[in-house]
């Protein structure tokens, strides 16, 4: 039972905590709340659904499942950068000397545009995934791990390590760093801001299309307002951990999707829901700067 | 000229590239092909007859017109409009006057918050809803009369402000609107499942009817007049603290939170007053709801109705009185001109917001002042405050 549940949110709980690097990215570099972010990992669970659909309509799915299952993600997540692009050059590009209200309100206004948008196109109704991977899986000590669980698993992993090396390693990397430390400084040393900022924007709707996806596979089922409650949650997750830094993301995505599992087993399941919102009130009223975040004077 | 042309292609393009999997590809052509025209149309006319100041300039000629009639003679005027107007309407339009009227009131309550003080709240529609519970659970279950719940649902309201406020208190900006939003979903949430106070997701049912004398309100003209003195009420109680000593302070916390402590202003309690003065507004709103429509669910006050009057505020003008009634009866009563359009309505809504804050961050109806606040670009003057605000904080 305890494993169970221990597998359970720690599949949860890597899911949350790729939703949360793109919160943690973009706050870094921004100082902004990025509220549409749930949204376009609403959007990456539907791209799955319609690619997949097409796979197998293709006849593609029958060859190789695992690769169909790589060739959704991996195009889910091309889309959904490309959404996270188009909202910052539309939504927050134009408020970025605003006041600090505007760009939040203007991102209500994105995240009410995409759910209906979600709605009008693909219908109110929930959509079922193809369910392609049946629940086999692995037994030991009473507890069961399924193929899927242990795909999702390796995947966040996988696409975690890969963003450490990213910001640690490359060019770019650095240069986002360097941004999220003092921008206009590294304006001045010749970081172009607006590529910087694009790309944050890129790869941390990349991170929660491919939650998105994966979710989807896990839970077998969409509709257009799963993105909210995600992405409170997600930003829960990266408040937990420190929001602005990307280790305290995945720490805290962990740690909130074991809470979750064994909470809802443990004390109660109908309100699931609300373990997330009051421990983001009791981290931010005790602790407003996570368990990794280094304490800021404007917050709190 | 070919690469303004050139650029409105790509970018039409890039639209109906993003959108085809959702819309369909004969769809995604089409909305690029709307796109590229409304692009083109915007960029021949803007250099003619349109000019981003256009609505800046209807919205002054409003502005000065209605600044030389006393404004004392301009509210008798619009009292007596309202108090004559249910003659010539249906119950159906009187029933959305009445809407219109509990979210003004609702509306004008966030305005304290959010306009005033600074302070943005996303959990706004918790104190609503306490206030509609309020007076449910004290009609069905204590058998209180409406004039006797009223003042102590008020209380109750005005107490669960304070609480909620003093935690908040120590944040600032996005993180308080965050914890606000939690503490909204949180009181949903609570209601949804106390099954054995609120009767869970199913509501409570038959909450009395107010009474005046021998008249039990049962028609929607009744409830018309109540809600009218209850607006009248409401505005001119925010108008006379707006321009109060505590109306002030909240401005300058507002402004500049450390200089407005520094001119010895007591921020923690200035700013909890505000929270439970708006607070109080919207219990009163839950009320008059849970009176009017006899019924309360869980289903009513969803975060979304928190963003809903959020937006109300925000289109009508934050901090101007008649900015904000403005904005609750265009939200209120457009939708229900366009009910044909049910579905784009919210497509349009969330659009709006967001050229909203790009094109008219203070409003159609927001003053000089807030204009100059919300458009830093604009002023020189605030050039050096950009340096100071856009400091990095890490």
């Amino acid at each position: 039972m305890f494993l169970q549940q221990l597998i359970n949110g720690l599949t949860l709980g890597a899911v949350y905590a790729l939703i949360a690097l793109g919160y943690t990215m973009v706050y870094g570099i921004l100082q902004l709340i990025n509220f549409a972010h749930g949204e376009v990992y609403m959007l990456g669970a539907y791209l799955g659904i319609i690619i997949l659909g097409f796979l197998t309509s293709i006849g593609f799915t029958a060859i190789s499942l695992p690769l169909a299952i790589i060739i959704t993600l991996v195009i889910s997540m091309i889309f959904c950068s490309a959404y996270g692009m188009t909202i910052e050059k539309i939504a927050y590009k134009p408020l970025r000397n605003a006041p600090r209200l505007s760009p939040l309100i203007s991102a209500i206004g994105v995240s009410i545009f995409l759910q209906n948008f979600v709605m009008l196109s693909q219908g109110a109704t929930d959509r079922v995934f193809p369910p392609l991977l049946n629940a086999e899986g692995l037994t030991f000590l009473n507890a069961r791990i399924t193929y899927l669980q242990i795909f999702i698993l390796i995947a966040s992993v996988l696409m975690m390590v890969g963003l450490h090396l990213f910001i640690m390693k490359t060019k770019l990397g650095k240069a986002m760093r360097a941004t999220a430390q003092d921008r206009k400084m590294a304006s001045l040393l010749g970081i172009d801001i607006d590529q910087v900022i694009s790309i944050t924007f890129i790869i941390g709707s990349g991170l929660a299309a491919a939650a998105g996806v994966m979710v989807a596979m896990y839970y077998g089922l969409v509709n257009y307002f799963i993105g909210y409650v995600a992405g409170i949650k997600a930003f829960t997750a990266a408040v937990l951990g420190g929001i602005g830094s990307i280790p305290g993301a995945m720490l805290g995505g962990i740690i909130l999707g074991l809470m979750e599992a064994l909470g809802a087993s443990y004390i109660s399941s109908e309100y699931k829901d609300a373990f997330a919102f009051g421990l983001l009130i009791i981290i931010l009223i005790l602790k407003p700067e996570g368990l990794l975040g280094r304490r800021v004077g404007d917050r709190s | 000229m070919i690469k303004k042309f050139i650029r409105i292609l790509l970018l039409s393009l890039w639209f109906g590239a993003i959108t085809f999997p959702f819309t369909g590809i004969r769809n995604a052509i089409l909305l690029s092909i709307s796109i590229m025209a409304s692009l083109i149309l915007w960029n021949t006319l803007s250099k003619g007859i349109i000019k981003r100041e256009g609505i800046e300039i209807v919205s002054k000629r409003i502005q000065t017109f209605s600044s030389k009639i006393p404004r004392r003679i301009l509210a008798l005027f619009f009292i007596f409009l309202f108090l004559i107007l249910p003659l010539f309407m249906n119950n159906y339009f009187i029933d959305i006057a009445n809407l219109t009227g509990i979210y003004i009131i609702l509306a004008l309550g966030l305005n304290v918050v959010v306009g005033l003080a600074g302070l943005l709240n996303l959990g706004f529609v918790a104190f609503y809803a306490i206030g509609a519970y309020s007076y449910a659970i004290l009609s069905t279950q204590v058998n209180f009369s409406f004039w006797a719940s009223l003042p102590i649902v008020i209380l109750l309201v005005g107490i669960s402000g304070i609480l909620l406020g003093f935690p908040a208190l120590r944040l600032k900006g996005d993180y308080l609107a965050i914890v606000t939003l939690g503490f909204g979903e949180m009181t949903r949430l609570v209601l949804n499942n106390w099954d054995s106070v609120t009767k869970g997701p199913n509501g409570i049912l038959n909450i009395a009817p107010p009474e005046v004398g021998s008249i039990v309100f049962r028609e929607p003209i009744h409830y018309y007049y109540l809600i009218l003195i209850f607006v009248i009420l409401t505005t001119f109680a925010i108008k006379r603290i707006n321009n109060s000593k505590i109306g002030r302070a909240w401005v300058a916390i507002r402004e500049d939170e450390v200089a407005a402590e520094a001119m010895g202003i007591d921020t923690v309690r200035m700013k909890l007053l505000s929270f439970s003065f708006g607070a109080i507004w919207a219990g009163l709103g839950g009320v008059l709801f849970a009176a009017k429509m006899r019924f309360v669910s869980p289903e009513s006050f969803t975060f979304f109705e928190s963003v809903i009057i959020l937006c109300m505020v925000i289109l009508g003008g934050m901090g101007s009185i008649a900015g904000v009634i403005l904005g609750a009866m265009i939200l209120v009563l457009l939708p229900e001109a366009l009910r044909g359009f049910e579905h784009y309505r919210m497509l349009a809504l969330g659009a709006g917001l967001i050229l909203m804050m790009v094109f008219k961050p203070e409003g159609i109806l927001g003053g000089p002042r807030r204009r100059a606040e919300l458009r830093p670009d604009d002023e020189r003057i605030y050039m050096q405050e950009i340096e100071i605000i856009s400091k990095p904080k890490f």
